[in-house]
């Protein structure tokens, strides 16, 4: 028998909905109060969140380039990424006087909020999630592509070639590896018949879909990470802000907290795709099990559904992270070359494939 | 949480873009000249109009990314389903993919995959 987790977060924000309704009756009041302390503890988590992925970006970076990285401010430099942030905000934000200022100055908010609203149905832990909505994935999908609009419009208003340059390839990469990413992620779906996360956490109970899934899963797996890493414009997908050609792309304009607010989304982004390749493909919050071995299945419920969604997230943050400094950045004919001749040609085969497996149910 | 929470991770959103930028605009030091205010090139002014003409390309891109898109929307009912229906909506999608990948190929044969 297998024993799911006794404990988790599920009983914290139960406990929290409970007290909440008993205060305040089941009205609007315990709504907002419950909006309050949703919206100030995603805060509290996120900052933090991208102060850790800042600080492990340069150590990863200088780790595989043999240097130390940042060791100077606070203990093994860890408090680096927080000088620097203060020291934005001391920035004068300049705006371009030819520029369109309305929509330079709504570009980084819409990319912060659209990163934001993706947060909703992710599955941080067992039965701990903002919104667990029927069509989860779907709505990340259609979320996630609302960001190509504040880059486009950031790039356009800027008044600056490199800018505008910058954003119509973001533009184009975006909008072409969404669609690897959609039958990647479609190819879990066939499998799992459900869009909701939590269900799709479920039916990994049993072992995750790269295990379960015989070759497909692997295939869409490999196809996903690619996808979202030229989805959220990373390297070597970066040609949108390729320092030697482009300045520094769609934001070469913005400076302090503007340019500030592109980098958190970023990062946030990055959480995102991760937490999502981990939910699909490695089975969220759900403990790794073998077969019969009833022990060892024992000593991994002990370990929280916390603790298992941050780790495979963070694995996977990992290897988007090393992808930087192991691969040369693409030309942009390369860039669209993989993608429409060999990516998505691949994904269509593989959807296929996997539809296959779930009509035969051939898999586990 | 419901619907809700659209509403509240937006505010959360709004507030935490526009604070940080109004925070920073309350504390960084301001000082007004012309230069700071031109567009950053390479040292010398700009020459004619920023709003350049760009590659025509990425329209074409755009183009068959949409016949795309419009095919994942359809594919995703089909996906929840298509464990209940079985064969028959498998071969279905056979057909749907097949008409599709032949839209594909034609976009390659007519080289608008092709960046000049």
């Amino acid at each position: 028998m297998r024993l799911l987790l006794t404990y988790s977060f599920s009983s914290l924000s139960s406990h929290i909905h409970a007290w909440l309704i008993s205060s305040m009756g089941d009205g609007m009041a315990a709504l907002v109060a419950e909006m309050v302390i949703v919206g100030i503890s995603l805060i509290v988590f996120l900052v933090p969140l991208c102060f850790f992925l800042g600080y492990m970006e340069r150590k990863v970076a200088a780790f595989m380039q043999l240097r130390l990285g940042p060791n100077r401010v606070g203990p093994k430099g860890s408090m680096q990424i927080v000088a620097d942030t203060v020291k934005l905000l001391f920035k004068e934000g300049l705006t371009p006087t030819a520029s369109d200022k309305f929509l330079f100055n709504l570009a980084p908010v819409i990319v912060v909020v659209t990163s934001m609203l993706v947060m909703a149905p992710i599955a941080f832990a067992k039965d701990f999630q903002i919104w667990d909505l029927s069509i989860g994935v779907l709505y990340v999908t259609s979320i996630s592509s609302i960001a190509v609009i504040g880059i486009l419009m950031a790039g356009w208003s800027s008044y600056n070639k490199y800018s505008l340059l910058g954003a119509m390839r973001s533009g184009a990469q975006i909008v072409s590896y969404e669609l690897s990413i959609g039958l990647s992620i479609l190819s879990v779906i066939v499998l799992t018949g459900s869009l909701k996360m939590s269900d799709i956490v479920m039916s990994q109970q049993n072992g995750w879909w790269i295990f379960k899934g015989h070759l497909p899963m692997w295939i869409s797996f490999v196809i996903f990470v690619i996808a979202s890493t030229a989805e959220i414009n990373r390297a070597p997908f970066d040609l949108t802000e390729a320092e030697q050609e482009l300045t520094a792309g769609f934001h070469t304009e913005y400076s302090g907290m503007k340019f500030a607010m592109f980098l958190l989304s970023e990062y946030i982004n990055l959480f995102v795709v991760s937490a999502i390749a981990a939910t699909l493909f490695l089975g969220g919050w759900m403990p790794f099990h073998i077969g019969h071995w009833e022990l060892f299945n024992h000593i991994m419920d002990f370990i929280p559904s916390s603790i298992w969604f941050m780790g495979k997230t963070f694995f996977i943050i990992f290897i988007i992270m090393q992808f930087r400094w192991t691969f040369p950045r693409l030309r942009v004919d390369q860039l669209l070359t993989l993608e429409w001749k060999y990516l998505l040609p691949i994904s269509m085969v593989n959807i296929l494939l996997a539809t296959l497996i779930a009509i035969m149910g051939w898999h586990f | 949480m419901g619907p809700a929470a659209l509403i509240l991770l937006a505010i959360c959103g709004i507030a935490f873009a526009g604070g940080g930028i109004l925070l920073s605009r309350a504390l960084a030091k301001k000082s007004a000249n012309v230069v700071k205010g031109e567009p950053y090139e390479c040292g010398i002014p700009t020459t004619g109009t920023s709003w350049i003409q760009f590659h025509v390309g990425y329209y074409l891109f755009a183009l068959i990314f949409l016949v795309f898109d419009v095919e994942l929307v359809f594919m995703y009912p089909w996906a929840v389903v298509v464990q209940k229906i079985g064969m028959t909506a498998f071969a279905e999608i056979i057909i749907f993919m097949f008409i599709l990948f032949m839209g594909l190929l034609y976009a390659w044969k007519k080289g608008a995959l092709k960046w000049m």
